[in-house]
């Protein structure tokens, strides 16, 4: 363990989501001068969709790139004294730290030190009348809850450190705070200094979608060129005492870090700026000066802070509906005239069929799948277009005949159809809620060394 | 005219049914000219049978940016979205398309 705290706290980001590349989280370990690598692997959707494998199989149900990962960086990371955050845990963290402890014996790290962290589960609460809906009244829960998992803060994730974990293991944390945890326990953060826990939750922020503040999502051809974005590397974050944040990446990485490239990150799933809530803290980021410092290395500065919620935000998964959908192809001249027949053609016949649905969408890709015919209007034909056909039904049987339809239109449709595609899945949806932040504590688990 | 590609970026964020889309001009002397024309009924205008409910815009004047909020703009949400493009990724670029004066703002 560490003496001594130091000035400044080297985060690196070693994956955006869940199924990022890894090899920039490799170069990272092995070469970069950090103090934490952090993996934020964890969507929206995906711990209802892990809860699900959870019930199936009580030894699953964290990220299933998860041990890829650890076994690609894992070496170095011990070997350079690099700790590691990361919230693949998912819907069961302690089968996540089991699975990162065993691995740490194959690979001969003998004293590797795993934590979990736990309490984001509320599910408990959902029947109990225990969550809030945004207006503050008992929240109704939708008919077929999955899951329900509290947003937790930093809290769990310092006490793990504090107590010596060189691996964390999470499930639902909020981004920043996975990336913030490092900078309070490293640098002694007072959990009511507003102004530093929002600066480094900001730090966070920026950090949190890998690849997305290096020149990742950023690409326009003349207008915004990233050099060498298929080698892409990821963000290093330095963060002093007081908060000041500086971001940069490895030289020899491709793509870029600009003030560019940090505003759009720093906007990015951003409401009111003034007000961006996280568990720890309300940061303000109107007063945010950003300075190309050096080459890839951008200042972050003037964040503010305000005392955090009273609530934590929850997020619900549940059976929505089912999804059918089919697609064809139409080529060369009046393909959009055939793909628009086609449509109006699968809509009269999923009628005199009696298919059952309670939305159903018509797009033609390649004109207006994106934006409807409005934003789409004068732009000329295309040489090709898709037509789809997407339909919410109540069962999955129904949902199939959404695609079997379209793909009817080969010998029963316009001329000149080809490649249908069709697919038919369950949609597991999420919706928000809130529950005080006594009720879902964080509580560390550690594995036996 | 000329379109708003030529003086701002953007990145479109999701977060349940609700879209944010920055705008951040490439110069910081053409923010003025974002206030002036890259406002809230303007971009509700421009997404009219995308966007069902309210456009808020919030000013960062420091950044050079402006935020637009967009309200039912995610086919009722990311996660049960039947659109091709749930997340509404493209509607930075959507966006950009707007026509805007030529020659003011910049010195």
């Amino acid at each position: 363990m560490r003496t001594r705290a130091p000035r400044r706290v080297r985060l690196g980001t070693g994956a955006g989501y869940s199924g990022d590349r890894i090899e920039p989280a490799v170069a990272l370990a092995e070469r970069a001068e950090i103090d934490y690598l952090v993996f934020e692997c964890l969507a929206e959707r995906t711990i209802a969709l892990a809860q699900q494998e959870r019930r199936r199989d009580a030894a699953r149900g964290y990220d299933p790139f998860l041990e890829a990962r650890m076994r690609a960086v894992l070496p170095a990371c011990r070997r350079r004294g690099i700790r590691v955050v990361t919230n693949a845990g998912a819907a069961n963290p302690i089968a996540a730290a089991t699975l990162v402890q065993a691995l740490a014996h194959e690979l001969g790290l003998a004293g590797l030190r795993v934590a979990a962290v736990l309490g984001d589960d509320v599910l408990h609460l959902v029947r109990d009348g225990g969550l809030r809906d945004a207006n503050g009244a008992v929240f109704e829960p939708p008919r077929d809850v999955l899951s329900a998992n509290a947003y937790l803060g930093a809290e769990g994730i310092v006490d793990a450190l504090a107590g010596g974990a060189d691996v964390v293991v999470t499930g639902r944390v909020a981004d920043p705070s996975l990336f913030l945890a490092p900078l309070v326990h490293e640098l002694g953060w007072a959990s009511d200094d507003w102004t530093l826990l929002a600066r480094g939750a900001i730090a966070g922020h920026l950090l949190e979608c890998a690849g997305q503040v290096t020149g990742g999502y950023f690409a326009d051809p003349g207008y915004k060129d990233v050099a060498d974005l298929a080698h892409l590397g990821f963000p290093i974050g330095e963060v002093a005492e007081d908060g000041t944040t500086e971001i940069t990446k490895l030289p020899d990485a491709g793509g870029r870090v600009t003030t560019r490239t940090c505003t759009e990150q720093l906007l990015y799933e951003m409401h009111d700026p003034a007000a961006y809530v996280t568990p720890d803290v309300v940061t303000d980021v109107t007063g945010v000066t950003m300075t190309a410092i050096g080459p890839d290395r951008v200042r972050i500065e003037g964040v503010a802070g305000h005392p955090r919620p009273a609530m934590l935000k929850v997020s619900v998964g549940y059976r929505d509906s089912y999804l059918g959908e089919g697609q064809i192809s139409y080529a060369g001249p009046g393909a959009v005239a055939r793909g628009r027949l086609a449509l109006e053609v699968v809509a009269e016949r999923l009628r005199i069929t009696g298919v059952r649905h309670s939305e159903l969408r018509m797009d033609l890709v390649g004109v207006n799948a994106l934006h409807g015919d409005a934003l789409a209007s004068g732009h000329g034909d295309p040489y090709e277009v898709r037509a789809r056909v997407a339909a919410r039904c109540d069962s999955l049987s129904e949902a199939r005949r959404i695609g079997d339809e379209v793909e009817t239109l080969y010998t029963n449709g316009p001329a000149g159809g080809g490649g249908v595609t069709k697919a038919a899945r369950e949609l597991i949806a999420v919706t928000s809620a809130f529950v005080p932040r006594d009720a879902a504590r964080a509580s560390v688990t550690w594995m036996e060394a | 005219m000329r379109t708003l590609r030529e003086v701002a970026h953007s990145r479109t964020g999701d977060k349940g049914d609700t879209s944010n889309i920055s705008v951040i001009a490439y110069d910081a002397a053409d923010y003025p000219l974002l206030v002036r024309h890259v406002t809230a009924e303007r971009v509700r205008a421009q997404f009219a049978g995308v966007v069902r409910g309210e456009v808020t815009r919030y000013e960062l004047p420091r950044l050079g940016a402006l935020n637009f909020v967009l309200e039912g703009a995610l086919g009722g949400g990311v996660t049960r979205s039947l659109a091709l493009d749930a997340h509404g990724k493209g509607l930075s670029s959507a966006l950009l398309a707007m026509e805007i004066p030529e020659g003011e703002g910049a010195p």
